[in-house]
């Protein structure tokens, strides 16, 4: 079972290496990890989805909650929330192929960021499902390169992950 | 003002009511050592490594009810400290604990006694800082005090660099701390309260198992009322001795691997047990072998995450335990649980002590308890004596019985107690060991003579490591590695090198003057106490049971 966690943590040096020590030393998975500063500086927010049955995910829940550096963890529910993904994928471009792989882009609103003689870069927003279908139709071409960011996510409607008031 | 970092740094810790610290100086923090040199109101107490001076910190601790606080310099003095971090953590014991750091303009170049001590200890410390601004120490030290010391508690480790013990500042004190992602749990959600009370009043063979959490949060006469009123028996995990009298007929004594069989019967068979600020450790659920399937599990515990962390709990509650116990007691009814406690009480056996020549274990500790009645403190170490000591001496006060539960840290003991006796001059502190155990530390014996300090020290010497021994009888097929000392020193000698008087017994009916003696002695001494590596801790349980505990909790 997959889970998407929303983590408020203190904006400080160190404390992604915190959150990362914690789960390898307690032996919980990472499937990937977005981390960047809110709206107010002195917090960021990470997007960590995790794997593991039922009472994993709520140990992590728990484990990470004891860390003073994190302010407030929620899960995500797939239903309810949007997320996406970045990924750039350096592809290879022999001339003939060059315009059925602008093609593939188009169809999916990716955008080509950079052009050379043999390669392209091409930069895709979207959930995972759309990311990996892309990936799939650029691998007969020969990807050179990838690099994804891990997805970030966010509840529909107006329910807000908001920092706790003092 | 202006004063510096290091200066601040001691007036925070005056501003905390710091009365001792244990410590050892070094280049990194020599700014906090020139700043406590001035110092009147707080005394520090020179351990003879680092290790001891956590392990007294922790010690003073558990027997003053404060934050305990230790000191060392970077590097290797602060990796000396790891261990006695690691058993505090382990055991929830709070502590802050200071050490010194290169200059912060160096850190990262591998410089002379560098080590990243917060990464090190970010496992095992509940936080840690490394400080970087010094107009920052006032609001750490206050933070790392309210965060050891309240929730479930346990270290914190502030990292000084030396450039920043240097530097000047203007010092005020925060009245209060502000941290966003801390504010533990203290009162237990009253449906949940209501919901175990009714598990309890219509419970037919309940069991309390009260672990250290009963302790920390003072719970033991709540407890007591408890289990009087609902006519429940006690049993308890190594960390939860002396949250029970002993002497109480309702007490059953510790559960666990090295558990008295009935109190494991009696987890084995309860329909509900009740969980008190334990965390059901393998070593504890290891004894049970499985609890029954129906059962139902009640767990208490101001920490989240230990509630279905190793078992699945029924109706958990988050909080401080006397808070929740306060609440429940209001809908406890009276009952009388006759059959019950019939049944318990008839598994109860004689002690039985196998393989030994003269002296047993049992003669020591029942001797030692019929001498003081529970009137004192017993800091152990780990090991054989360990088990002895928690199966067999009737702890009365709470936090009597102090030792490295969790971790399981040889060496523990003696530092623990000189914090202890600190703490509470008065008590008579006795510090059980074993040959391996006390050769970890016994420089703290410089310690105790130089403060001129009053412990007791007995030491079950049986010529080796009689645990693992043990062990290797179960798992090795008795092939014995590494457990045999060649060569040991002549303690009675080596306690009178440090001007502490010291007496060998190798005789059963020595024991009684012995104990006598030791116990009169105004100084500290030494009762070294000869026995066989044949005793066995496993041979006081039911055979059968022991093998099936050992692999459940190591194989």
């Amino acid at each position: 079972m997959k889970a998407t966690l929303a983590v408020l943590v203190e904006n400080h040096p160190g404390v992604l290496a915190r959150v990362a020590g914690l789960f390898a030393r307690r032996g919980f998975n990472i499937e990937s990890l977005a981390v960047g500063p809110t709206d107010n500086p002195e917090i960021s927010r990470m997007t960590i989805v995790v794997d593991g049955d039922e009472r994993i995910i709520e140990q992590i829940k728990k484990q990470l909650n004891k860390l003073i550096d994190v302010i407030k963890v929620s899960f995500i529910e797939p239903e309810n929330s949007v997320s996406r993904e970045l990924v750039m994928i350096k592809v290879n471009t022999e001339p003939e192929k060059r315009s059925e792989i602008i093609g593939i882009a188009e169809i999916f609103r990716a955008n080509i960021i950079d052009v050379s003689r043999d390669s392209m870069i091409i930069e895709l927003t979207g959930d995972k499902d759309k990311v990996n279908a892309m990936e799939e139709i650029l691998r007969p071409f020969g990807i050179k390169e990838l690099v994804r960011t891990g997805i970030i996510a966010m509840n529909r409607g107006s329910k807000c992950i908001e920092c706790p008031e003092q | 003002m202006r004063i510096t970092g290091a200066e601040a740094l001691v007036k925070c810790l005056e501003e905390e009511k710091v009365e001792v610290i244990f410590g050892y100086p070094g280049g990194a923090v020599l700014e906090v050592y020139d700043a406590l040199f001035h110092n009147k109101n707080i005394r520090h107490v020179l351990t003879r490594s680092e290790q001891a001076a956590a392990h007294a910190a922790s010690g003073y601790a558990r027997v003053s009810g404060k934050v305990g606080v230790c000191i060392a310099t970077s590097g290797p003095g602060a990796t000396n400290l790891v261990t006695g971090i690691a058993t505090a953590y382990m055991d929830s014991i709070p502590i802050v604990a200071i050490t010194g750091q290169v200059p912060l303009s160096q850190i990262g170049g591998d410089m002379f006694q560098e080590v990243d001590i917060t990464g090190a200890t970010a496992p095992f410390t509940k936080h840690n800082y490394l400080v970087k601004n010094a107009s920052d120490i006032p609001r750490i030290v206050k933070e790392a005090f309210h965060i050891a010391s309240t929730g479930r508690p346990g270290p914190v480790l502030i990292d000084l660099p030396k450039d920043v013990a240097r530097d000047k500042i203007d010092f005020v004190y925060p009245r209060e701390v502000f941290l966003k992602g801390y504010k533990p749990t203290l009162q237990g959600h009253p449906l949940q309260i209501i919901k175990a009370a009714e598990a309890i009043n219509s419970a037919k063979r309940p069991v309390i198992l009260a672990g250290g959490g009963v302790i920390s949060s003072k719970a033991y006469e709540e407890l007591r009322i408890l289990a009087e009123t609902a006519d429940i028996p006690v049993t308890v995990s190594l960390m939860g001795i002396s949250s029970f009298p002993g002497e109480h007929p309702l007490f059953l004594g510790m559960a666990g691997t090295h558990g008295m069989p009935w109190a494991n019967e009696a987890l084995k068979k309860a329909d509900l047990i009740i969980a008190l600020g334990c965390r059901f450790n393998d070593r504890l659920t290891g004894g049970a072998g499985g609890f029954d399937e129906n059962a139902k599990i009640i767990h208490v515990d101001v920490d989240p995450a230990e509630i279905g962390k190793n078992v699945k709990v029924d109706i958990p509650i988050v909080g401080d335990i006397k808070n929740v116990l306060c609440e429940l007691l209001k809908r406890i009814e009276k009952r009388s649980r006759k059959d019950w406690k019939e049944y318990l009480e008839g598994l109860k056996g004689k002690e039985l002590v196998e393989g030994c020549s003269d002296i047993s274990p049992l003669d020591i500790i029942g001797e030692l308890y019929e001498q003081t009645k529970g009137d004192l403190i017993i800091t152990t170490d780990v090991g054989a004596h360990q088990m002895w000591t928690a199966r067999y001496y009737k702890f009365k006060y709470p936090g009597s019985f102090i030792t490295s539960g969790g971790l399981g840290t040889m060496g523990y003991g003696l530092p623990a107690a000189i914090g202890a006796k600190i703490a509470n001059p008065k008590k008579q502190v006795i510090h059980i060991t074993g040959d391996g155990s006390f050769q970890m530390n016994f420089a703290e014996l410089a310690t105790l003579r130089e403060n001129e300090l009053s412990v007791k020290i007995m030491l079950f010497n049986n010529g080796g490591l009689g645990l693992v021994k043990e062990l290797q009888d179960i798992h090795c097929g008795g092939r014995y590695s590494q457990v045999h000392f060649g060569f040991l020193p002549d303690f009675v000698k080596l306690s009178e090198s440090y001007g502490i008087k010291a007496l060998k017994v190798e005789r059963k009916n020595e024991l009684k003057k012995a104990i006598s003696a030791m116990l009169k002695e105004e100084g500290s001494f030494l009762l070294e106490c000869i026995l066989t590596m044949e005793v066995r801790v496993k041979s006081m349980l039911r055979k059968e049971e022991a093998y099936e505990s050992y692999s459940g909790s190591i194989g």
